[in-house]
């Protein structure tokens, strides 16, 4: 498999896994926005913390009202994390690599990019947002089910699995730290605290399989230890890497990438996360961020095709 | 209201399915029945279902419009164009003819240049030509043969006489055309498929790896077969991907390719660097190598043209191939087949003025109005002047060009291109074609694909054939008329 198209494979994974991760995100905000209490609420700013983008923001936008924030997410041309612009990511790449691409699977990418594109104004309307968010899910499940169906089970699968993996787990350190700081506790919100951890989870479609696995009722400690520490989570810190690591063991010169994985495993496992308070959970989401980033070099770095020196 | 061929007008042209007493030609008989036999309502569907199956195939090309990119679907008419096999069989002789010609030529040039010493080819025109490489002077590829691939697009005129009109040796583009059309018509007719004997097309990506494989400096291996493409932006991409993919090889862009200091040619996998033996390159000589050719190339492959001469690597078609890839040298073929091979053309070219000759450059200004004049180097209909269509101002323009350079125009009087029914609406119309088979010679054979691409000028009267300038196409039957 050549590095360039390797490298490709990696890059669409992670940016349809990050349009999907972002419209879960928006729809989950938007029903939480529903339950709270107007002066509860903390409205769309955590959501741009989220992807990482409040400086930008702010040099183009005043405040954070709705529709400036959705218009931002959704399609902003001037967000690299946008949904549009990240299927715009994934379909241009994916059309570099069209003679390895499953054909369905581009004719889906394909499809999704119209979708998006031509139907923004129901995902900004409130009655049509939830639809289209929704769509927008259920066809990056499918683009990933049909690459899992048709695509050889090789290297480049490897590569698809290894982008979605490392962005899925990016998300979730993300989603954990914006939403435990800017949780509400104070007394008058009490009430709410409840419904702010269920929404934290529902955004990482964790809610149904946390009830099932912890079997106690949502609350802050058991949801980071199952967040953080589940091995049969699919988007819990720990099972992503762990699924990094089974993956990578059969490449070649994949030595270095999996002693920094093992490191990062033992080092997430030692962690008393249940205990980690604001402050301190922040840094350490920080911290898994960064060891994330280090595993993507190390992976760019032996795999991926260098630029001229 | 069926379509009723009685109706139909040739207006005078030579018609492919219909001769000038109103007749349905042999090859068409059951083609034109199966048409008649269809209501309008289902003409209309079948045409509905092309169009979808071609949006969904992804069959595009691109075009650029003020420095935008846009895929554009590929305009296709549902009705076929036919020609008899045993037509065909006479064409396939005269074009293997050609080509075999045309190889001996540039291995000629680019090395003893007997045709220039024996005073058939000029040398002054040689010296002139953009696309003759010094850099491969003396150079041997295998089997002596530089044009693995040509495209040789040919015309009938009003008597309904085949001619070569040109023959495109550097790279080639349209054969995956030629055979999507052929999907999309069986997905929309397939029953029309179980009523004529048409000879199947979809042999070539096989023969072309074959070819290709056949070419590798390390035979005994199992060579490793790459198509470099320009990338994404290319015009031809499309065509690049699907002859990677249904040939099973890598489609590598130049970053991906290296030459190490053996002199060879790797490309950059995951597991580390990987021999290349052969290249189906798709990109133009002058960018293959930016050592060699333009310093500022970032399309090609430091070194490449190092390997290529140590015999280290095949490259198809072979750098310096469009030296016989012009207009000018067109118009030299029907000698440099008598020299090579002692031989009449079997395929006779078009009659060409050329502006290099004072007296045949005077004719050429004076009638500028009734010929269709071509510079030598411009492929895709580029500068492009038809006389009888064009303005005073646009034949005064022409003529400057010409005075300035008359080594690079050449000129033929307008063709009345042959037409084939083509719906307009919902009622069949002629419209002009032509068409592109593709040779693909190896030195040891030579194989031709079955029919070729025909491309149709989809605006009524227009003699343009070409993707970009608002052409779309055919498929093209070969029948076998004796078939049972």
């Amino acid at each position: 498999m050549l590095s360039r198209v390797g490298e490709t494979l990696y890059w669409v994974a992670r940016y349809i896994e990050r349009a999907e991760n972002v419209a879960r995100l928006i729809n989950v905000n938007n029903m939480l926005m529903l339950d709270l209490p107007k002066g509860v609420c903390t409205g769309w700013e955590p959501l741009i913390d989220i992807i990482g983008a409040r400086q930008a923001y702010e040099d183009k936008h005043a405040d954070y009202t709705e529709q400036k924030a959705l218009r931002y997410l959704l399609v902003g041309s001037d967000n690299g994390s946008s949904i549009l612009n990240s299927i715009i990511y994934a379909r241009e790449s994916a059309r570099t690599i069209r003679d390895v691409m499953p054909r369905d699977v581009w004719e889906e990418i394909n499809s999704l990019y119209y979708y998006v594109k031509d139907n923004q104004k129901e995902g900004l309307a409130k009655r049509g947002r939830f639809a289209y968010l929704k769509k927008i899910i259920e066809s990056a499940h499918q683009i990933f089910g049909a690459l899992d169906a048709t695509i050889n089970h090789d290297h480049g699968f490897t590569f698809i699995r290894f982008g979605s993996l490392i962005e899925r787990a990016d998300m979730t350190s993300r989603i954990l730290d914006i939403r435990s700081e800017t949780l509400i506790t104070s007394d008058e919100a009490k009430p709410y605290e409840n419904i702010q951890w269920i929404s934290l989870l529902r955004s990482l479609s964790a809610y149904q399989m946390y009830r099932q696995e912890m079997s106690v009722r949502v609350q802050r400690a058991d949801v980071l230890e199952f967040v953080m520490h589940s091995e049969v989570f699919p988007r819990s810190i720990l099972f992503c890497l762990i699924e990094l690591k089974t993956l990578i063991s059969p490449l070649p010169n994949s030595t270095e990438i999996i002693n920094l994985i093992d490191a990062v495993v033992k080092q997430l496992k030692a962690e008393d996360v249940r205990a980690l308070k604001n402050g301190h959970l922040h840094n350490y989401m920080d911290q898994i961020q960064i060891e994330l980033a280090g595993i993507h070099n190390a992976l760019a770095q032996t795999y991926f095709l260098k630029p001229p020196e | 209201m069926k379509i009723d061929w009685k109706a139909y007008q040739t207006n005078g042209f030579f018609d492919e399915l219909i001769d000038a007493q109103g007749n349905i030609r042999t090859h068409g008989k059951q083609l034109a029945q199966f048409f008649s036999s269809l209501s309008k309502e289902e003409l209309v569907k079948a045409r509905a279902v092309a169009d979808l199956a071609i949006k969904e195939m992804g069959i595009t090309f691109t075009v650029y419009n003020e420095g935008n990119m846009i895929d554009r679907a590929w305009p296709f008419d549902i009705i076929p164009r036919t020609i008899g096999k045993k037509e065909w069989q006479t064409i396939e002789v005269g074009l293997k003819q050609r080509v075999e010609a045309l190889n001996l030529f540039i291995n000629d040039l680019y090395h003893d240049q007997k045709i220039i010493k024996d005073g058939i080819f000029p040398k002054g025109l040689l010296e002139k030509s953009v696309n003759f490489r010094s850099q491969c002077v003396g150079i041997t590829p295998p089997n002596n043969i530089w044009a693995h691939i040509c495209g040789s697009d040919l015309v009938r005129d009003g008597n309904g006489t085949m001619f070569v009109l040109e023959d495109n040796l550097r790279v080639p583009s349209g054969v995956s055309y030629m055979l999507e059309n052929r999907s999309v018509m069986k997905r929309v007719f397939p029953e029309l498929f179980e009523q004529v004997s048409i000879l199947p097309v979809d042999d070539y990506p096989s023969q072309l790896f074959d070819m290709l494989a056949a070419m590798s400096p390390r035979p005994d291996d199992k060579p490793e077969v790459v198509v470099l493409t320009p990338g994404v932006f290319n015009s031809a991409y499309f065509e690049h991907c699907y002859l990677a993919q249904e040939m099973g090889c890598e489609l590598v862009e130049g970053r991906d390719l290296v030459v190490e200091k053996d002199d060879c040619v790797y490309m950059r996998t995951i597991t580390g660097l990987q021999r290349v033996d052969v290249i189906y390159r798709r990109i133009d000589d002058l960018f293959l190598d930016p050592e060699a050719f333009l310093p500022e190339s970032q399309l090609g492959v430091p070194g490449l043209m190092r390997a290529w001469s140590k015999g280290n690597v095949a490259l198809v078609n072979a750098p310096g191939a469009g030296v016989a890839d012009d207009k000018v040298v067109y118009a030299y073929v029907p000698d440099i087949i008598k020299y090579y091979l002692d031989e009449e053309p079997k395929i006779e070219n078009v009659p060409t003025y050329k502006c290099l000759d004072p007296k045949e450059c005077d004719y050429v200004i004076k009638n500028i109005d009734k010929l269709v004049v071509k510079p030598a180097n411009e492929s895709g209909g580029y500068g492009l002047l038809i006389g009888p269509k064009s303005t005073k101002k646009e034949q005064q323009a022409t003529i400057a060009q010409i005075k300035a350079d008359p080594r690079n125009w050449v000129a033929q009087p307008t063709l009345d291109l042959s037409t084939v029914p083509t719906l307009d609406g919902t009622e069949p119309d002629g419209r002009h074609v032509d068409l592109r088979p593709f040779i693909l010679s190896s030195g040891k054979d030579t194989q031709i694909t079955t029919g070729g691409l025909t491309r149709v000028a989809m605006v009524k009267g227009s003699l343009v054939v070409n993707s970009s300038q608002g052409g779309g196409s055919k498929d093209t039957w070969i029948v076998d008329e004796e078939a049972k």
